[in-house]
């Protein structure tokens, strides 16, 4: 069952246009990731999808029904936690929850008892009496998950959940969400940490200068790009003068020199290993070590898109540092 | 009965975070009483406490109205925080209403706190209280309202707090609470009658020393008039500036 359905999304701000015509949807209980750098616009796509931003052209659905000019509909059912920890400095983390318990018109006891249940889950209980002001980065985002989720909303929002943070909450992070997840939550997750959005999304799409670039699972998207299958063997003795006796034996097939105790097998179709390993065990060459070769997600990130993966995740952290957004 | 529980919660949360906070309380003290004394010290004749009494309550509420809401909601749309309440699902009206509440309340409560000073020094018998109650509230929505429109118009806190007197010390000057209107420039007038605190001090200086020159439903509708105007140009506002 499709949870937020959205069709050629536009958004333009003084002739110049920040998101164009993305259409996707997001089932019941998945995590779709949008990847993409810099002002790709990520943000502006979550902002349409909740009412922070007005929508330019297109529609947008959550559980069949249009909202796209009345989002405050569809508010009630929404759990947003933006790239900042933007919670009240001035309250404690228990204060903090109960608050945004009240803006969804929770009663008093409901909101308590839930804001209870999720520093426990959160493990924030210990620090639910401290300022938010004093918590760290780290739990200063899991807090405003944590906020996100006070209400027990159909879809949440995540935008760039670990930019800013430290290794170790960034885990701690990634657990968390991937526990919303089997606990049924749908999550829409915005990212430009590549493994962050292999390991946690089921679906995927690529998004550069406001436009989809790409969609569909992890597979998919490594299929799409994968040319030819490749395997990697590393090998013992003298790897001189085998490549001819290889293409004699092997028409079909191209090996390469990889170093001096590895060569590379490719071909358009996938193959049998055993006929090979027959191959160099005869040439008294023993095999240590086979392994296929994939693409990575990196790769087709760069391939599709163009863009240096690097240098995108450069920018961010030095934006998750500054505080800004996309 | 949710839109009232997210209402009543915005309004308590502002009133701990802000408007409760020692300094504020404080100045609510405070700045009735400089204002006093200015007057007495600098006047040339002696001067009736009760004369001094409107002014200083309709500067009481401006003062306090205008300067906590436009710093605060700077302040948390500056921390992105007031993006929480725009996420709520309450409707934006609503929403701005309890923001307001806070500084309404707040402008009330400093307009009495010259009343009971004067008490102590004067008599104060044959006071319409029901007039200076009305006005009073009238004068803080409109304040506040103000306060709002300052809100929206700036991004920065320090904006907020000049832009504040851009609208203040004229109003100071031209409500005709120091300076009777009579004696301004004619040229000048018609800026007094544009000023929101002219009538809220015409109604004042009515209630308290029946020496108002505005006939007080003009007075009562202008002021109307104004909070309606200040919040629908703010919700408009924020919702185009706000609201991308």
């Amino acid at each position: 069952m499709k949870i937020i359905e959205a069709e050629n999304l536009t958004k333009t701000y003084n002739g110049f246009t920040a998101v164009d015509g993305v259409s996707f949807h997001i089932n019941r209980g998945e995590i779709l990731g949008f990847l993409g750098p810099n002002g790709a616009g990520k943000t502006t796509t979550i902002n349409m999808l909740t009412g922070l931003a007005h929508i330019t052209t297109g529609r947008v659905k959550l559980l069949g029904e249009d909202y796209t000019r009345s989002a405050k509909k569809a508010q009630a059912l929404m759990g947003i936690v933006p790239d900042e920890s933007n919670l009240y400095e001035e309250l404690n983390g228990w204060e903090n929850l109960c608050f945004c318990g009240a803006l969804y018109g929770m009663g008093k006891k409901v909101r308590e008892e839930r804001a209870e249940q999720l520093l426990h889950q959160f493990g924030l209980t210990d620090a639910a009496c401290r300022p938010f002001k004093a918590y760290s980065k780290g739990m200063k985002r899991k807090l405003a998950i944590a906020a996100g989720l006070i209400h027990q909303p159909e879809i949440l929002f995540l935008d760039e959940p670990t930019t800013g943070i430290d290794v170790a909450f960034a885990r701690q992070i990634r657990s968390l969400i991937v526990d919303l997840h089997s606990r049924g939550t749908t999550i829409f997750l915005t990212t430009h940490y590549i493994e962050e959005a292999e390991r946690l999304c089921e679906r995927l799409a690529f998004i550069v200068e406001g436009k989809i670039v790409r969609e569909g699972t992890v597979e998919e998207l490594m299929k799409e790009t994968q040319e030819e299958n490749i395997v990697n063997f590393t090998l013992g003795g003298d790897l001189t003068n085998l490549t001819e006796e290889f293409r004699n034996q092997f028409p079909d097939f191209n090996l390469k020199l990889v170093n001096n105790n590895s060569v590379s097998i490719h071909s358009s179709a996938t193959f049998p290993l055993f006929p090979f390993v027959q191959f160099f065990e005869e040439k008294s060459l023993p095999v240590f070590e086979a392994k296929i070769m994939r693409p990575s997600l990196e790769d087709v990130f760069v391939r599709v898109t163009g863009i240096e993966l690097q240098k995108m995740q450069n920018e961010q952290t030095k934006k998750g540092k500054k505080g800004g957004r996309s | 009965m949710r839109t009232w529980i997210a209402f009543s919660n915005i309004l308590m949360k502002d009133m701990r975070s802000y408007y409760l906070k020692p300094p504020n309380i404080s100045w609510g003290l405070i700045f009735p009483i400089a204002w006093t004394l200015m007057f007495f010290l600098r006047s040339p004749v002696a001067v009736e406490v009760r004369d001094l009494l409107p002014g200083v309550m309709a500067l009481s509420i401006l003062f306090g109205t205008t300067s906590m809401l436009a710093v605060t909601i700077t302040f948390e749309r500056k921390s992105r925080s007031f993006e929480r309440l725009l996420l709520a699902p309450i409707s934006l009206n609503l929403l701005m209403l309890a923001k307001t509440s806070g500084a309404i309340m707040f402008g009330v409560v400093n307009a009495f706190v010259p009343v009971i000073f004067a008490s102590i020094l004067t008599e104060l018998s044959g006071i319409n209280w029901l007039m200076i109650l009305g006005s009073v509230i009238l004068v803080a929505i409109t304040s506040t309202f103000l306060g709002l429109f300052i809100a929206v118009s700036v991004s920065q806190v320090f904006e907020a707090q000049t832009f504040s007197n851009f609208f203040r010390f004229p109003m100071l000057f031209l409500c005709g609470l120091f300076i009777p209107l009579a004696d301004l420039p004619v040229f000048v007038r018609p800026l007094s009658y544009a000023l929101p605190l002219t009538y809220g001090a015409d109604i004042l200086k009515t209630a308290i020393n029946q020496n108002g020159v505005i006939s007080v439903p003009i007075s009562f509708l202008s002021l109307l008039g104004f909070s309606v105007f200040l919040f629908a140009y703010s919700i408009y506002n924020v919702n185009r500036k706000w609201i991308l």
